[in-house]
């Protein structure tokens, strides 16, 4: 159900600073997809690339191709419509304020126009239950706002929310870095189900977490993809220099 | 449902339309100010013709024999509201430092909300109040005080009514008292907390920490407050009204009834006859409108070169 | 040699008198200044007490139920009301809402969302906060020569429209302010799930400001409902019943400047009725502002 995602000479700047050189990269379908590397080497930018997020930065410009199955993401489609295809999960949790648990959820439907009811209650609750939060919520849906939930409960609201809108890709930028480890874990429980139906791509900090949900990693560092392989050859084996000296923590 | 969302369009004309309104709403500010500016210019033309720059420096308004000269305007204004900052700084910055750096917790909401208060006391009321309690103390207390213990300055000679330059002052410094005082402590208050710390730790009293630490620091700031404040004063209309006397008199006591641009077209435009007249009294609204946007302009300026354009309150 | 320790030196110091001295004279300016703050805040808080207490007492007598029914009484009689004054007060704020509101959110809107950076952004902001110091009376010359000149009549509408354009400044700088209190990490949530900017604008920025947003509208309403000067040759004011916004309009602020300045007593008791009511109408809906002003920057998440 999901698709493949292909980057070709993908190159970004914010401002004058170069943030991503030559990144090439080929993320197959229903497969999640690991990005690790030190702060500040790109990966989040990356991310954002694939989605057009990073234009909502004025200072922000990226060349190259970004190709999601047939579709090219930049010139066969306007980042409004790319965004409802590919769902973004932020590094924290945040839930809209002002609306309920199921207004939450149902917001990628309702503010893009649609208004069958019986439909979004349906919506509402396969999200819900794929994101694990169905039984914890359920009997609050309208009584409760978003933000009243616990850290872990809201992000798990946010995923709930992005897959409302049954993206075919989503990414998670540092899913679990702002939750404690029993949410973290549950949140990883979560990748790992949803793997077979959506293509995911998930940054991370934690190695660990890479190593633990993702098929395939790729090694970020200052800009440039260092090397992308198995998840098991990279952290048992892997190629480059750099690469082990990362993930044997001489330096990040 | 994806085949839902993919019928939906990108947005892209809704977007446009969406931010043109809200720009078109945006514009409507400068609008109203050119506006204001052009219509003003337009109906004083009767007045600029007949009189050019000299209308600014004549001192008899008569509007019996066609003499419009607005410098009894001119005078009272300036000296009102000198006297008003005269008054009401100091006390403004007494209450901002008391307020910012000495006033205990638990008294500081209560206190700055009884000077925000003060801020919402429409002139009208001021002036009503002023009227008939204020004009009375001027005339039976604070007069005859004034004259026996600084009578040698010559400022309040001539007959005491109660009405005159001297109530228009003190209400007028009541009421530009809370837009000083709280802009002040919005500046001291953007001063940053490493500069209090660094001369308590040399040593400094108290006082000297607020007059070095603060104080110097905010001093563009509160310069700016205080021309905010002065921009208040010139323009203030109804309060001022109702008891400086409305006489188009120059004259050096303080008791004596006066006349402010504001004052002078509250009070005539209505039984203003002729269009010589009303143009004359447009062009007094003209001087009043653009010496305001100058002193504001000019504070605002000062106030953001220091709290570094944070949001300006409204006042 | 090199290792020859150093003698201590003497290092001379003030007298211990001249240090005493000093710093009790310090310390006594410090006294000093503390003491002539907390006279600042005493006499600054005196006029406000006055003012108020002698209000509830002048006012509160005067206040029946003909002040809020009747309309006032043919000269030299007693009783009567300022009821045609009050509602005449609520027709023009009512039009002046209408039309300043929505302008002022919008400029607000556009100075939050699509102005930052801009230089159009930064003169409208510079513009907004110049117009608010510029005195209620130019409003009123200028809706006159727009409007009544035009008509060659007086109009509440008039005075509506004077009304507005002192409501459009300050409405659109505390809308953006309470905007700018949103996180832009909800705002981007809403541009991840492929929402148009538009309607991430009305839907996610503009609800969850929604609370600050109205507590400004409030504020700007307050401030607009006790002017007199740019209702003086706008609405002009009225005797009797005027419910037609094209007729000259009574307006509370401007009889109670008209009953002040005349010559009977009756009048001026009506006056201090009248600011009684209008001052009460405005503390109220200050110390609203400021409940849930607290409360909406505590929701917002600052």
């Amino acid at each position: 159900m999901g698709v493949d995602i292909r980057v070709e000479n993908l190159n970004a700047w914010y401002g004058s600073n170069h943030t991503l050189q030559d990144i090439n990269l080929h993320m197959p379908a229903n497969h999640a997809t690991a990005l690790i590397g030190p702060s500040g080497c790109g990966k989040s930018t990356f991310v954002r690339c694939l989605n057009r997020m990073h234009e909502t930065n004025p200072s922000a410009r990226a060349t190259g191709v970004v190709k999601m199955g047939d579709l090219d993401v930049y010139k066969d489609a306007s980042p409004v419509e790319i965004r409802r295809r590919i769902g973004m999960v932020f590094q924290r949790p945040n839930p809209f304020p002002t609306m309920s648990i199921y207004d939450n959820v149902a917001s990628g439907l309702k503010l893009n126009g649609f208004r069958n009811k019986k439909v979004l209650d349906e919506v509402v609750e396969r999200s819900l239950i794929q994101s694990a939060l169905w039984d914890e919520v359920k009997d609050d849906l309208k009584k409760k706002s978003g933000a009243s939930l616990s850290g872990g409960q809201q992000q798990r609201l946010c995923i709930a929310r992005a897959l409302a809108v049954d993206p075919e890709v989503l990414l998670m930028d540092e899913p679990a870095s702002a939750l404690d480890p029993v949410s973290t874990s549950k949140i990883e429980d979560l990748i790992f189900q949803l793997k077979s139906q959506y293509t995911i791509v998930i940054v991370t900090h934690n190695m660990q977490q890479a190593a633990r949900v993702a098929e395939n990693t790729g090694f970020f560092l200052n800009g440039k993809m260092v090397e992308f392989d198995s998840t098991h050859k990279i952290f048992t084996n892997p190629s480059d220099k750099r690469t082990e000296d990362y993930i044997t923590g001489r330096f990040g | 449902m994806r085949e839902f969302l993919r019928t939906r369009g990108s947005g892209k004309l809704a977007d446009n339309f969406f931010s043109a309104a809200m720009a078109t709403c945006a514009s409507s500010v400068l609008a109203i100010v050119i506006f204001i500016g052009v219509i003003l210019v337009l109906r004083s033309q009767l007045s600029l013709h007949a009189f050019g720059w000299k209308f600014f420096v004549q001192s008899s308004w008569d509007p019996v024999s066609g003499q419009f000269g607005a410098l009894p305007f001119i005078y009272g204004t300036l000296v009102t509201s000198f006297l008003a900052l005269l008054m009401a700084v100091p006390l403004a910055l007494g209450v901002a430092i008391f307020l910012t750096e000495l006033c205990p917790n638990f008294l500081r909401a209560p206190i700055s909300f009884l000077t925000e208060l003060l801020a919402a006391i429409p002139s009208v009321v001021y002036g009503l109040w002023a009227f008939f309690v204020l004009v009375p103390l001027v005339r039976d207390q604070l007069g005859p005080f004034l004259v026996k213990y600084l009578g040698w300055t010559g400022f309040f000679d001539g007959p005491n009514f109660g009405v005159g330059m001297l109530p228009a002052s003190i209400i007028l410094a009541i009421m530009i008292l809370p837009i000083i005082s709280s802009l002040t402590r919005e500046v001291m208050m953007a001063v940053p907390i490493n500069q209090r710390e660094a001369m308590l730790a040399l040593g400094a009293t108290r006082w000297e920490m607020i007059r070095t630490g603060v104080i110097r620091n905010a001093r563009i700031g509160i310069v700016g407050a205080v021309i905010l404040g002065l921009g208040r004063a010139l323009g203030e209309t109804i309060a001022v009204t109702m008891v400086i006397g409305n006489h188009p008199d120059i004259a050096k006591s303080l008791f004596a009834p006066g006349y402010t641009l504001a004052s002078a077209i509250a009070n005539q435009f209505s039984e203003a006859t002729g269009d010589l007249y009303l143009s004359a009294l447009i062009e007094v609204g003209l001087a009043l409108f653009l010496v305001t946007i100058v002193v504001n302009a000019i504070a605002r300026l000062l106030v953001w070169a220091v709290t570094r354009g944070a949001p300006a309150r409204v006042h | 040699m090199a290792t020859q320790p150093i003698p201590a030196q003497h290092i001379p110091r003030q007298p211990d008198s001249r240090t005493r001295v000093n710093r009790v004279f310090r310390q006594g300016i410090d006294h000093l200044v503390t003491g002539l703050a907390i006279l600042a805040t005493v006499l600054v808080l005196i006029p406000l007490a006055a003012i108020l207490i002698y209000l509830l007492y002048k006012g509160f007598s005067s206040l029946n139920l003909a002040f809020f029914t009747k309309i006032p009484a043919p000269v030299g009689e007693t009783g009567g009301g300022m009821a045609n004054a009050i509602v005449g007060s609520g027709a023009i704020l009512a039009l002046a809402s209408l039309i300043g509101i929505p302008i002022g959110i919008a400029a607000g809107v556009y100075l939050a969302e699509f102005g930052q950076g801009k230089t159009f952004g930064t003169l409208i902001r510079f513009t907004a906060d110049v117009l608010n110091g510029v005195p209620s009376i130019v409003m009123g010359i200028a809706a006159y020569s727009l409007i009544v000149a035009h008509q060659k009549h007086f109009s509440g509408f008039a005075g509506g429209i004077a009304l507005a354009i002192m409501m459009v400044p300050t409405i659109s700088r505390t809308t953006e302010e309470m905007l700018a209190t949103v996180p832009h990490s909800i705002r981007e949530a809403a541009y991840g799930l492929g929402i148009p900017k538009w309607r991430v604008v009305l839907s996610v920025s503009l609800r969850t400001a929604s609370t600050g947003i109205i507590t400004g509208c409030m504020l700007a309403f307050a401030r607009v409902a006790g002017e007199t000067a740019p209702l003086l040759f706008t609405a002009l004011g009225n005797q009797f019943w005027s419910l037609n916004l094209n007729e000259p309009m009574a307006a509370l602020p401007l009889q109670i400047y008209v009953y002040a300045l005349s010559p009977y007593d009756d009048w001026h008791r009506l006056a201090w009725a009248g600011a009684l009511v209008l001052i009460v109408m405005i503390m109220v809906s200050v110390t609203l502002v400021r409940i849930f002003a607290h409360r909406g920057t505590l929701k917002g998440g600052q």
